[in-house]
């Protein structure tokens, strides 16, 4: 097989995979997601725990030591058929909380604490990165496998070139496909389905080969367990400390791995996909050990002596002469270690950009009195430096150990590694008295002491610890030697290990947690962690309005988007019975907008910017304890009171705003009408006085004849415009209209809108910015009234805009089926007071007659996009004047739907 | 701290039953370590007399048993589990309900609307 067909093989791989990737995310953003979050999808993403360790590893693990491997892939099936005492509450938690990552979840737990963030995030990352260097060297090493010892000289120089390109695809992949978006959660939809069509590949791969050992090679079952019995040497024999302790810490590990926590507690979406995975995942776990014995049974009977047996699934098909199984075996290794490294970069970015990189920035401009600027865009470029940082870090480690024995042991040493986040976990989900201090404490020092007992020897002797510090202990102390620290010398280095630095972390973390006091925010998130199964909902940890909803939504659109920050505000004031954008920044509202926030930056984040924007910070202290005590908490169980008194509050808003906007309106009518006799009496006398004098007609000129007939008629062409407009608004209020549905485009249309509003204070400068890429739309509409709709808007922008050098922009997008069109200009854009009344009939700002127009112009734009089946609004913190038109791209032809609650028709009625 | 409404102390059949799942799901782990555990206690631990093969056989037959074992778990647990489709509010699981009483306390229904977006 040649180097280059192997090669393509893989480059074609991974192509169906970006396929695969961008198929599953287009379907996700057109809402056609449901199967992408289906049981099966979720539990086969699981499988992410199954790396190149795995599938390579295993074989090799088994030859050396029995049956032993399997404890690997026991604790994992222990912890999940076990789901309801510990996975269900962390799944729930998580999602109640949008916990982004494992060190998310920590620091949340303990009062939002982003030094418990930081610390948790640095452990994973030194525990994570030899990780991903060993999936290099797997991909790596697999490579060379299929040559022969002559051209494998010269292909082992090419390995660090191998794994380089490998590395840079990888990081390219997950950057495509794991911060595409910022949205709520961290869910990624193309990632996951790319994972579980890997999961797949590497299953049936281990499972074609497995079939071909036990039917192809020996005959059948009783022939592969006589042949286990003749191959048993004695370092088979079942080892009772490490056996128990394996199952163990692969039980924690299944927990605490940050790529694991990311697939089951972060990308979970609902609580019954646990349940099927609860059953599921163990018996993909069972699949995959199952002919893992077989395997190294006939590899070491049949390959020579000296035979790397790590590479018996690659090899065995390869002596047998079959090429194609080999081939299918070495894509299921290359899916194993590719599926491990993306997700486990990034869950490593999200915890370094949510936990190190955004505070600290955010600290430095808030020190500075800066504007947080483009927090998104950060974000996003924070997030893609990680991954690439991840990944590069991953890449130095293989380099630098040169692909050498002591990665195969990695694996057991980063379990050991992030194990140590285990009692700060126990203690968030079961403990309500665990504290920030004590889960710091405890992480440092069973960090310290992994370091120092397995992860610093694990280079060898010489390489960071002195050989001396091996063999002498420090500072000559033979109590601190690293493999047998206090004269425990009967168990082998991982137990050791595991044991000491468990033990040490658990009894700190006890401890810190009984001579502590920890801080209200603590205690209140304490309970509702303990508690996530007797209550609903968050903390109430902001009591007071202290900003304005405008303040709050530029924020809120830096982090989650501009539209996505918009259809946020625009639902929370729709729950509070309020139309528009801007809610009331109730205490509810504040909570909801830090939840949403805290799915994108993080917790402690979420909770620093709202302070920042927000003002001076929070709560009382007798505030939280009220909603913590256990009076609040009953007092929330018998709520259907408030819940009655709180419809009520929401009734009377209503009312209040309704009536509020009666008022104002009723004023305007009569204001109105005095305009409108104005508007009519003007002309009229004009006409009649020009119309006697034209009637006594003596000694009169014929010029000055003709001049007089032509201001009569100048006046009546007047008063015909004004009862047009009042007679097409009446008609369109009515339905009555019948639309001229005709193909037109977008680009068209906006060119002939602006054309003609030129002609309206011609003299102004106007600079408009367009991009005229997504405005290439084909419309199936009525071209003629959608026109008339933007030419109406432009001319207002050039009669009201009071910047000195106007610029109006027009963004086009395409949002649920929409086609949403944003006219922003750069001037002061319209008075809060007066957003809710701009589409009323009869309203105008000004009062002066420079306008020339009646106040009909935007009231009937709003009747012409109602029958187009779109809608025209103002959108409020745009930096300027912000009109937003939205209608479907093609309009059938039907009857206008019901009429929405307009006030104007309301009061008709 | 104030007096709690006292919980029931009797379930209906159903109810009952579900609970009584709920406890095996938290006892199956258990079973299936100690279940595991096993081989440590069959050999005399020199290495001479161990079956490799039969054990293999052994824990994978565990092994299936408690995938087994957790599927069927898993189809009544369901009932337990309403997720409403919104996935931000859930539902708690059945607590309590009494044999018999006018009034049983709604406590099927969602408490409240959890905010979010």
């Amino acid at each position: 097989m040649s180097f280059n067909l192997l090669v393509l093989t893989c480059i074609g791989y991974v192509v169906f995979l970006f396929v695969v990737a961008s198929g599953a995310e287009r379907a996700a953003s057109s809402g056609r997601a449901s199967w992408l979050r289906s049981p099966l999808v979720y539990t086969l993403s699981l499988s992410v725990y199954c790396t190149a360790w795995t599938f390579y590893g295993a074989v090799g693990y088994a030859a050396r030591s029995g049956l032993e491997f399997m404890t690997i892939y026991l604790g994992p099936t222990l912890v999940f058929v076990g789901w309801w005492a510990l996975l269900r509450k962390l799944v729930r938690i998580g999602r109640e909380h949008r916990v982004t990552s494992i060190a998310d979840l920590i620091s949340a737990r303990y009062g939002k604490s982003n030094l418990l963030g930081v610390i948790v995030t640095l452990l994973c990352i030194a525990a994570g990165t030899p990780y991903i260097a060993l999936q290099l060297q797997s991909i790596a090493q697999s490579f060379t496998v299929f040559f022969a010892e002559s051209d494998r000289a010269v292909l082992v120089a090419d390995r660090t070139l191998i794994a380089f390109w490998v590395a840079a695809g990888l990081a390219f992949f997950t950057i495509a496909f794991g911060t595409r978006n910022l949205d709520a959660n961290e869910q990624h939809h193309g990632v996951v389905t790319a994972i579980a069509v890997e999961a797949v590949v590497k299953l049936v791969a281990l499972l074609a080969v497995g079939t071909f050992v036990v039917w192809g090679v020996a005959s059948g079952p009783a022939d592969i367990l006589a042949r286990i019995d003749a191959q048993a040497l004695p370092a088979w024999q079942i080892q009772p400390g490490r056996w128990t302790g394996l199952i163990l810490l692969s039980a924690i590990a299944i927990i605490c791995l940050p790529r694991m926590f990311q697939v089951t507690v972060v990308e979970n979406v609902d609580d019954r996909h646990l349940a099927t995975a609860s059953w599921a995942f163990p018996l993909y776990l069972f699949l995959i050990s199952l002919f893992v014995l077989p395997i190294a049974v006939v590899g070491m009977e049949l390959m020579p002596p000296g035979t790397n047996p790590d590479m018996f699934v690659l090899t065995l098909p390869l002596a047998m002469g079959q090429d194609g199984l080999a081939l299918l075996s070495f894509l299921g290794g290359f899916s194993a270690a590719t599926s491990m490294v993306i997700v486990a970069s990034l869950a490593l970015a999200t915890m370094v950009s949510n936990h190190i990189v955004v505070p600290i920035w955010l600290q430095v401009r808030a020190a500075r009195n800066l504007d947080t600027g483009n927090m998104r865009l950060l974000v996003l470029s924070v997030r893609r430096l990680s991954i690439s940082l991840v990944l590069g870090l991953g890449y130095v480690y293989y380099v630098i150990s040169g692909g050498s024995e002591a990665l195969a042991a990695i694996g057991l040493i980063a379990f050991v590694g992030v194990a140590q986040v285990l009692p700060a976990l126990m203690g968030a989900l079961f403990w309500r008295g665990a504290s920030r201090t004590g889960a710091a404490l405890g992480l440092l020092s069973g960090m310290a002491l992994w370091f120092f007992t397995l992860f610093l020897p694990s280079f060898g002797p010489g390489v960071i610890l002195p050989a001396q510090v091996m063999a002498d202990g420090l500072f000559g102390l033979p109590w601190l030697r690293p493999y047998s620290l206090f004269g425990l010398t009967t168990l082998d280095p991982l137990l050791h290990a595991l044991f000491w630095s468990l033990l040490v972390n658990a009894l700190v973390f006890c401890t810190g947690s009984f001579l502590s006091f920890p801080g209200p925010m603590e205690r209140v998130q304490g309970a509702l962690f303990v508690n996530i199964f007797d209550r609903q909902g968050t903390a109430r940890s902001w009591t007071r309005p202290l900003a304005e909803a405008e303040d709050l939504l530029p924020m809120a659109q830096r982090i989650l988007g501009v539209t996505a920050g918009q259809e946020f505000f625009r639902l929370q004031a729709n729950a509070q019975g309020k139309a528009g954008f801007l809610p009331d920044t109730t205490p509810e509202f504040l909570e909801a907008l830090e939840l949403k926030l805290s799915g994108s930056v993080g917790a402690a984040t979420a909770h620093a910017m709202i302070a920042q924007t927000a003002g001076t910070a929070v709560v009382s202290v007798e505030d939280l304890m009220a909603v913590a005590s256990e009076t609040a908490q009953i007092m929330e169980y018998s709520n259907q009171l408030e819940a009655k008194s709180e419809e009520l509050t929401r009734t009377a808003r209503k009312l209040r705003e309704a009536n509020e906007k009666l008022q104002k309106l009723s004023v305007q009518k009569d204001a109105f009408l005095s305009q409108i006799s104005h508007e009519l009496r003007t002309p009229m006398t004009s006409i009649r006085a020009f119309s006697e004098i034209l009637m006594e007609g003596t000694g009169m000129d014929a010029a000055d004849r003709v001049h007089f007939a032509n201001i009569i008629h100048d006046e009546s062409i007047r008063l015909t415009r004004l009862l047009d407009d009042l007679l097409d608004l009446s008609v369109l209020e009515h339905g009555q209209v019948s639309l001229d549905l005709q193909p037109a485009n977008l680009r068209a249309l906006l060119d002939r809108a602006i054309t003609a509003s030129n002609s309206v204070q011609a003299q102004r400068q106007f600079t408009v910015m367009r991009q005229r890429d997504p405005e290439d739309l084909d419309l199936l509409t009525d071209a003629g009234r959608l026109t008339q709709v933007f030419i109406n808007i432009l001319s207002n922008a050039r009669k009201y805009c009071d910047a000195t050098d106007p610029v109006m922009n027009i963004r086009v997008r395409m949002r649920k089926g929409m086609v949403e069109v944003d006219f922003i200009d750069n001037g002061s854009g319209i008075p809060r007071d007066k957003q809710s009344l701009i589409f009323e009939k009869f309203s105008r700002l000004t009062d002066s007659l420079q306008a020339g127009g009646a106040g009909l112009g935007l009231a009937i734009c709003r009747e012409i996009m109602f029958n187009l089946g779109g809608e025209i609004v103002y959108v409020p913190g745009q930096g300027g004047g912000a009109f937003r038109v939205t209608f479907p791209p093609r309009l059938e032809a039907r009857a206008p739907m019901p009429r929405p609650q307009s006030l104007s028709a309301d009061a008709a009625e | 701290m104030p007096p709690r409404p006292r919980p029931p102390e009797f379930l209906e059949r159903n109810t009952y039953r579900l609970r009584r799942l709920m406890d095996a799901a938290r006892f199956l782990p258990i079973f299936g370590l100690i279940l595991l555990l096993l081989p440590l206690m069959r050999y005399k631990g020199d290495g001479a007399d161990q079956r490799v093969g039969q054990e293999a056989v052994y824990l994978f037959v565990v092994w299936i048993a408690l995938v087994l074992a957790a599927f069927l778990m898993s189809l009544g647990l369901r009932r337990a589990l309403v997720s409403p489709p919104g996935a931000d509010t859930s539902a708690q699981p059945p607590e309590e309900k009494p044999l018999s009483g006018p009034t049983p306390p709604d406590v099927l229904a969602p408490k409240q609307d959890a905010q979010g977006g």
